[in-house]
């Protein structure tokens, strides 16, 4: 493997490690729970889309890839739809989110 | 690297962890367990990667399989307090 490849393959594997922890950061620390969702789909999608294309690099022209690519497309139509569906489920609960008090800009309730 | 990367997915875990411990609504602990189980596939991924084992990715795949659905189960669970319960098709705007 030449080393432009081997290179590209570990900033890759390392941005998405960066993206993984900011978006666990961001669970821990956004202040309702519809910004946490926010910064969960960091993880979902940055972190683990270039963490795979990493591997993918790594594995070259192989089977591997070809699973790799399955994993990255279950993520790509899983990961929406279950954040969708935990929103709605929110929603549907009477869960409401943070808003700003009315008057200073933010758009009011409904 | 791959151990460098493994480390970041530990941390990425034991921070959504605390958030499903610390989680105030049970939103947040299904948001975290959703968190997690993306972090365990690419976990399982490169830890194939790091001990020359790539038949781990198929483990992954089926634990995403598995997450997804557990995922949507607990929600519709928790939505309409009842797994055999259709939905309100009026209020979500889809034919059933």
């Amino acid at each position: 493997m030449s080393l432009f490849v081997d290179g590209l393959s570990w900033a890759l594997l390392l941005g998405g490690s960066a993206f993984c922890m900011i978006g666990a950061l961001g669970l821990v620390r956004m202040p309702d729970f519809y910004t946490r969702m926010h910064a969960a789909s960091v993880t979902d999608t940055l972190g683990a889309g270039l963490m795979l294309l990493g591997l993918m690099l790594q594995a070259g022209l192989t089977l591997v890839t070809v699973k790799l690519l399955v994993i990255a497309a279950l993520l790509f139509f899983t990961s929406p739809s279950a954040t969708h569906a935990l929103a709605q489920a929110a929603r549907a609960r009477g869960l409401e989110p943070e808003l700003a008090p009315p008057g200073e800009g933010a758009p009011s309730k409904n | 690297m791959f151990a460098a990367a493994s480390v970041a997915l530990l941390v990425t875990v034991a921070l959504a962890l605390a958030r499903a411990i610390a989680g105030p609504t049970v939103f947040d602990r299904a948001q975290a367990a959703n968190t997690i189980g993306t972090a365990a596939m690419l976990i399982l991924a490169v830890y194939g990667f790091l001990t020359g084992r790539p038949e781990f990715l198929d483990l992954a795949i089926v634990y995403g399989l598995l997450n997804v659905v557990g995922t949507i189960a607990v929600l519709k669970f928790f939505r309409y307090g009842d797994l055999g319960d259709p939905g309100d098709a009026k209020e979500d705007g889809a034919p059933r």
